[in-house]
């Protein structure tokens, strides 16, 4: 017969003690697990989303000129009278080494026209792209079919522009299919009219002014995606969208500094119920350590007991309350995803960071118990009946 | 030389004015192999002095060697291997663990003992069978009598093959027949080289000894050395 003999033989018979103790700390273990994983299901289909919400990436032709504004973001420098990005050239960030994280690539010609006697920023765009990089346009009318423009709000007014309009640029008449709603951003004093419409209206075929790249980032930082167009496009300036990038992580740093701090009291509150439950049970089992003392176990031993036993139930309580965990985690995600369904993923890391909770909770609460258990003078143990 | 030594042992509960001398100067030896009785009234300090014998209950004055070993000059994990080397118990109340059978508790002072698992299991069954248990090595201590008990807690004593034993009144819960039966279990022990601490309220138990020794208020009255070869305890009518 072992000390493991003992401890295991103990806890079948103190059941009810033993299951109290494997359910608090099982609580606490699926708890930190089942917050810790939703907010990571959470965060990355937020960060998924987030990354799909307009360009973070831009490329912009190299230049020394200083800095200007586009849409509230540092550019870098850009002239539209400068060397601009062949066109063809950005077939290649499409076999960038990541280019399965590439959400969408919206190539911009940009060039100021006059219109009734007022010089106005008229930018060509892939429509195809405006509901990745563009997503918050809203627009009066409808999007512009070739040869049809959309004016920005503040341009509209201006211009005295309505759908149904036709503006005359360079001779060319472009009807005024839509009207963008406000954004609070540049876009509201540029028109907008398709790629190619554009490039032939400013003679810059075969040229863009800037690229939008939209990358989705969750598998590789934004550097890697940076350097790699960067590697494609030599001639280019390409820049992370700082910004964007840092705004989003400093989100997800905010939930997951949360979702750890609910985490933490919550194993708090499980390893004092642990701590309490064995200090009672140690009362009871004055006789038996007596016994045990009279017989020649050392103090060591009597304490190994004690940890033994609790070894053995938050081990269990650690499989158990991550298993229970996750599925706390898929059921909140199921009844709060709003109709997007998110997935919690098997992490093994978390796995083995629960089971070593629940054992280094459950061994730090029974240390002051089994250090009491140790020190019970056998002579008075035997006498307290 | 003497194997066991009582040398003007003190022993003193609580401090000043309300001290209650437990033992006062008591001194006296035992050679090996002896059978010793310790008879005494209520309060007259029976269990202290065992408990000092049992290395669990440090005196206030005196020493106690057991084989030339100061006890209390050892340090306290060292008593504790004393304890599990020299010494054997058997309590008045049993002192079984409840939720270990008959065969594990036997095995209990081997738990910390290098020894293989079936080494343990085969001693344990010899010490049942000198008890005369061995059929009932799987049972709990609620699922077997009184009197067995007591013969199981004499079995754990021996398992180890100490050369001491203390028995506390060891008859106390027993009826005449299965006292009878521990005392002569006792008896056998002793003719097989166990050197033997009984302290009994029964006179009958007493004159199984080979040696009394009376206490009174913490004191030794006389030590009354009985017949050679100790009166076998006779059954009840």
């Amino acid at each position: 017969m072992k000390l493991s003999d003992i401890a295991l033989k103990n806890l079948l018979r103190r059941k009810g003690k033993a299951v109290f103790i494997l359910v608090g700390l099982m609580v606490a273990v699926a708890t930190a697990v089942a917050v810790i994983s939703y907010i990571e299901a959470m965060t990355a289909d937020i960060n998924h989303k987030l990354e799909k919400y307009g360009a973070n990436i831009l490329v912009v032709p190299r230049t020394d000129h200083l800095a200007l504004n586009y849409g509230g973001m540092a550019l870098g420098g850009v002239s539209f009278e400068m060397q601009e990005i062949p066109q063809e050239a950005l077939t290649r960030i499409r076999h960038i080494k990541n280019a399965r994280n590439i959400a969408a690539v919206g190539p911009v010609v940009l060039g100021g026209v006059t219109i009734d006697g007022q010089r106005v920023l008229l930018a060509g765009i892939d429509f195809a792209t405006r509901q990745i990089l563009k997503p918050w346009w809203h627009v009066l009318g409808r999007f512009p079919e070739t040869g049809q423009i959309v004016a920005g709000s503040e341009a509209a007014r201006v211009l005295g522009l309505s759908p149904g309009k036709a503006v005359h640029v360079k001779g060319a008449a472009l009807a005024v299919a839509g009207i963008l709603a406000p954004t609070g951003s540049q876009d509201d004093q540029l028109l907008f009219s398709h790629l190619g419409d554009a490039q032939q209206l400013l003679d810059k075929k075969g040229t863009v002014s800037m690229v939008e790249v939209a990358a989705l980032c969750e598998a590789c930082p934004i550097d890697d995606m940076v350097a790699q167009i960067g590697n494609v496009l030599p001639a280019a300036r390409v820049m992370g969208i700082q910004q964007v990038v840092k705004g989003r992580l400093e989100t997800l740093t905010h939930f997951r500094k949360f979702s750890y701090g609910v985490a933490a009291v919550v194993v708090l509150i499980s390893g004092l119920v642990v701590l309490v439950t064995l200090m009672g049970s140690v009362r009871e089992r004055t006789e038996e350590i007596g016994i045990f003392r009279a017989v020649g176990f050392r103090k060591q031993h009597v304490m190994c007991v004690v940890f033994l036993e609790t070894l053995i139930v938050a081990s269990l309580a650690g499989i158990l309350g991550y298993a229970v965990g996750l599925l706390g985690a898929q059921a909140g995600l199921w009844l709060l995803a709003d109709g997007h369904p998110v997935a919690v993923q098997v992490n093994p890391l978390l796995a083995t960071e629960a089971l070593a909770m629940a054992v280094g909770v459950g061994m730090a609460a029974s240390a002051y118990p089994a250090l009491m258990a140790a020190r019970l003078d056998p002579n008075q143990a035997l006498r307290a009946l | 030389m003497s194997y066991i030594v009582a040398d003007q042992l003190i022993k003193t509960y609580g401090k000043a004015d309300a001290a209650v001398i437990a033992l006062g100067d008591v001194s006296f030896s035992i050679q090996t192999g002896e059978f010793v009785a310790i008879m005494g009234e209520s309060g007259a300090g029976k269990s202290t002095l065992l408990s000092i014998m049992g290395a669990m209950n440090a005196p206030t004055g005196g020493r106690f060697l057991v084989d030339d070993i100061d006890v209390y000059g050892l340090k306290s994990e060292q008593r504790a291997d004393f304890r599990r080397e020299f010494l054997g118990f058997v309590f008045q109340s049993f002192h079984l663990v409840p939720y270990l059978s008959v065969l594990e508790n036997v095995m209990l002072p081997l738990v910390t003992v290098k020894m293989s698992r079936t080494k343990k299991r085969s001693k344990a069954m010899e010490a049942l069978s000198w008890v005369g248990l061995e059929a009932k090595a799987g049972r709990l201590p609620n699922q077997i009598s009184g009197g067995e008990n007591e013969r199981v807690a004499v079995a754990r004593a021996i398992v180890n093959d100490p050369p001491i034993l203390l028995a506390d009144e060891p008859t106390g819960n027993l009826d005449t027949r299965n006292s009878s039966a521990v005392m002569k279990l006792l008896q056998r022990l002793n003719r097989a080289g166990t050197t033997i601490v009984l302290v009994t309220h029964s006179p009958a138990c007493a004159g199984c000894a080979q040696r009394l020794i009376q206490m009174s208020d913490g004191h030794l009255c006389n030590a009354v050395q009985q017949a050679e070869g100790a009166q076998a305890l006779q059954p009840s009518a």
